[in-house]
Formats: C-alpha cells, sequence, structure tokens
C-alpha cells in the first residue's frame, strides 16, 4: 500500500515537473522554417488570407429564412469581433457545455439566420472562422478556466496526459515531454493552437484545430473522435488553457 | 468565381519599378493522386497566367502539376503610364478568370 501510494506520488511529479513553464512556452510559429514564417507574415502572400476574405463577404450575405446577415447583429466585426477567437472554447449554458468557435458560428447560423449548419471543414465555415479569429490576431489567448468549465477543462487535460492507441502514446509524452526534438524529419512542437484556423503547406489547405487533432490522433494509431465530439472540445479547451497569454495569429502558416 | 487576392500600389512614380503580387484559391489537383475508390482525381490545374498593362502584356507564366495549390505568383513591372493591369489565370477547362486594378502613374 505504501509503495503504491509512493507510486502514485512520483508519477504526479514526474507530471506537474513535465508541464512547459510560462517563459519557456513558444508558438508552432518559432520552430517553422524562415520561409514559413516569411508567407505568415505577410498578408498579400498568406495564403489563408483568401479564407478571411471570403469570410468577409460571408459576414455581410444575407442568409437563412429570416434573410439576415452576421453583420445585421454583430455590425461591424473588426470592432464587435475583436478578442472573441482568443475567448474560445466558452461554456454555453443552453447545451451544459463548452463550445468551440465553429460550433458557435454555425449555431448562431441555424438558430439566428434559421439556415442549413454548415458542414464540418466546409469552405463558409472555415471561411467565417478565419475572419471572426484573424479580428483577434495579437490578442493574448484569455480562454476561462474557472466556472462551469473547470471540470471540462480537467477532463481536457486528462485526455491530453492519457496514453492511447497502438502506440500507446499521450499528447502530452510529445507536446511537454519532448518537443524542440525530432519525429522523423519534423520538430515536435508544443501543440499550441495559436493560429487556427491554420493554412498547413501539408494540407494545401486551411484547416481548424479539430483536423489537427485528428491527425495527431491518428498518428498514435488510435480511433480518431468525431468532429464536434464533446471529448475533442475539451482537449480544444484544455490546450487553449494551456497557451493562455500567448498571441493569436490566424490565420497562421505552418508546415 | 475563385477567390483572388491582387496586391499592388494604387499611386507610383513614372519609372518606379513596382512589385505586383497574385494569390488564387485553386486546388491545383495534379492528375497523379488517387481517390478515396482507388479512381485517378482528374487533372484541373491553371495552366497559364498573364498579366497585361494598358492591354500590352508583361508578364506571363505556364503552370505545372507541380506547383502547390492556391498558386501564389509576383513579379515586378515598370509604371510607365496611368491605366489599368488586368490580371488573367486560365484552367485546363479552358476558362479564364480575369481581374482587374487601376494604376496612377504620376
Amino acid at each position: 500500500m505504501k509503495g503504491l501510494a509512493l507510486a502514485a506520488m512520483t508519477v504526479v511529479a514526474a507530471a506537474s515537473a513535465a508541464e512547459i513553464a510560462p517563459t519557456d512556452r513558444r508558438s508552432g510559429y518559432d520552430f517553422a522554417g524562415p520561409e514559413t514564417r516569411a508567407m505568415q507574415d505577410d498578408d498579400t502572400a498568406n495564403p489563408g488570407m483568401l479564407w478571411v476574405a471570403q469570410g468577409e463577404s460571408l459576414w455581410a450575405t444575407k442568409a437563412g429564412a429570416v434573410a439576415r446577415s452576421c453583420a445585421d447583429c454583430h455590425d461591424n466585426a473588426q470592432t464587435s469581433m475583436k478578442g472573441v477567437a482568443a475567448r474560445y472554447p466558452a461554456f454555453d449554458p443552453a447545451l451544459g457545455r463548452p463550445v468551440d468557435l465553429e460550433q458557435r458560428i454555425n449555431r448562431c447560423h441555424a438558430e439566428h439566420q434559421q439556415a442549413e449548419p454548415w458542414a464540418w471543414e466546409g469552405p463558409e465555415l472555415l471561411a467565417l472562422t478565419a475572419f471572426v479569429a484573424h479580428q483577434s490576431r495579437g490578442q493574448p489567448i484569455a480562454t476561462e478556466t474557472g466556472g462551469a468549465q473547470r471540470p471540462f477543462l480537467e477532463q481536457g487535460s486528462q485526455l491530453f496526459h492519457r496514453r492511447e492507441g497502438q502506440l500507446n502514446l499521450s499528447c502530452s509524452q510529445c507536446h511537454d515531454d519532448n518537443w524542440g526534438k525530432r519525429l522523423a524529419g519534423a520538430v515536435i512542437p508544443q501543440g499550441h493552437p495559436t493560429g487556427y484556423p491554420i493554412y498547413r503547406l501539408e494540407w494545401q489547405s486551411l484547416g481548424s484545430l479539430q483536423r489537427r487533432l485528428r491527425n495527431c490522433v491518428i498518428g498514435t494509431r488510435a480511433e480518431p473522435y468525431d468532429y464536434g465530439a464533446p471529448e475533442a472540445v475539451t482537449l480544444e479547451l484544455y490546450l487553449m488553457a494551456r497557451a493562455r497569454g500567448m498571441s493569436l495569429e490566424t490565420p497562421a502558416v505552418r508546415p | 468565381m475563385a477567390r483572388v487576392l491582387i496586391n499592388l500600389p494604387t499611386r507610383a512614380k513614372r519609372g518606379e519599378v513596382i512589385e505586383i503580387k497574385t494569390l488564387i484559391a485553386h486546388p491545383m489537383e495534379t492528375g497523379y493522386r488517387l481517390g478515396p475508390t482507388g479512381a485517378v482525381i482528374p487533372r484541373d490545374i491553371i495552366n497559364r497566367f498573364t498579366c497585361t498593362y494598358n492591354g500590352q502584356e508583361v508578364f506571363r507564366a505556364d503552370l505545372f502539376p507541380a506547383v502547390a495549390a492556391n498558386p501564389f505568383i509576383a513579379f515586378f513591372a515598370v509604371a510607365t503610364e496611368s491605366g489599368e493591369l488586368a490580371f488573367s489565370w486560365t484552367d485546363d477547362h479552358g476558362e479564364t478568370q480575369t481581374e482587374v486594378r487601376q494604376i496612377t502613374v504620376e
């Protein structure tokens, strides 16, 4: 019994020791090559801006049964959406659980515009999410970690630290313990969601954080969560809380 | 209509060398990839880009399947006179999309 308790204490100590100190935290941007960083820094060369531009036109387009545009309620996105993406996933009292930015936009689209919800990873949802998140560029991530979000944050933390898949790997083993080292040819980043939706050169397209998480989960040879699954959102929540205070870069460019 | 971002100065001095940057949303499907059923995804790329300055061609590029999706093309031109620059992208279906931008030369 005493041995067990000691073992448990050692595990806890190892887990907390592995967490990245705030001063050591680095965005994926810092691990990217100079060409990729240059592509992100120049809005006229950043292909993610194509989606932002599409989102800007969607913002002003009347849609759904009530023929209402986002701008009709939310007015100018530059002011009304500034800092909003930095606070997601946020708790939704009606659902009783956190929702991410894509889910919030799609719910608004379905309820207030009374339109067909957009498909996950579809061009419209990605574009509008990119446009809204772009308004928070440079803002520090400020996701709520207390109150009603607390139990979900803990669930997300458990998922992050839990070994899974045929390779029996947890997220933490790569992104807390071995960041900066190489997995085959690629540098392992710390896994901070600072620039989503991101333009990923491997995808040749813009993609959401959930799509990126699916890549990682499949990499451990585990079954990925469905798009919008509560587990995926709690994992997003944990990642955003882990990156609290870091600047948003949307749309980021990553290899 | 594909989404396009074009960046060039709206005003320039006569004889000034200006940089023009263009981005267009396009999958640039190579024709070498297989779809989920194992069938080849047909080739669909932009194969030609041209820029004319008041009707005169100043830049042209042929594109091939190795060019990545959402092609970014940047080039330089000499600002000679006020007028319009027309940018055209032609795809494998023979369809051309043209965008026009104005420049004032003083």
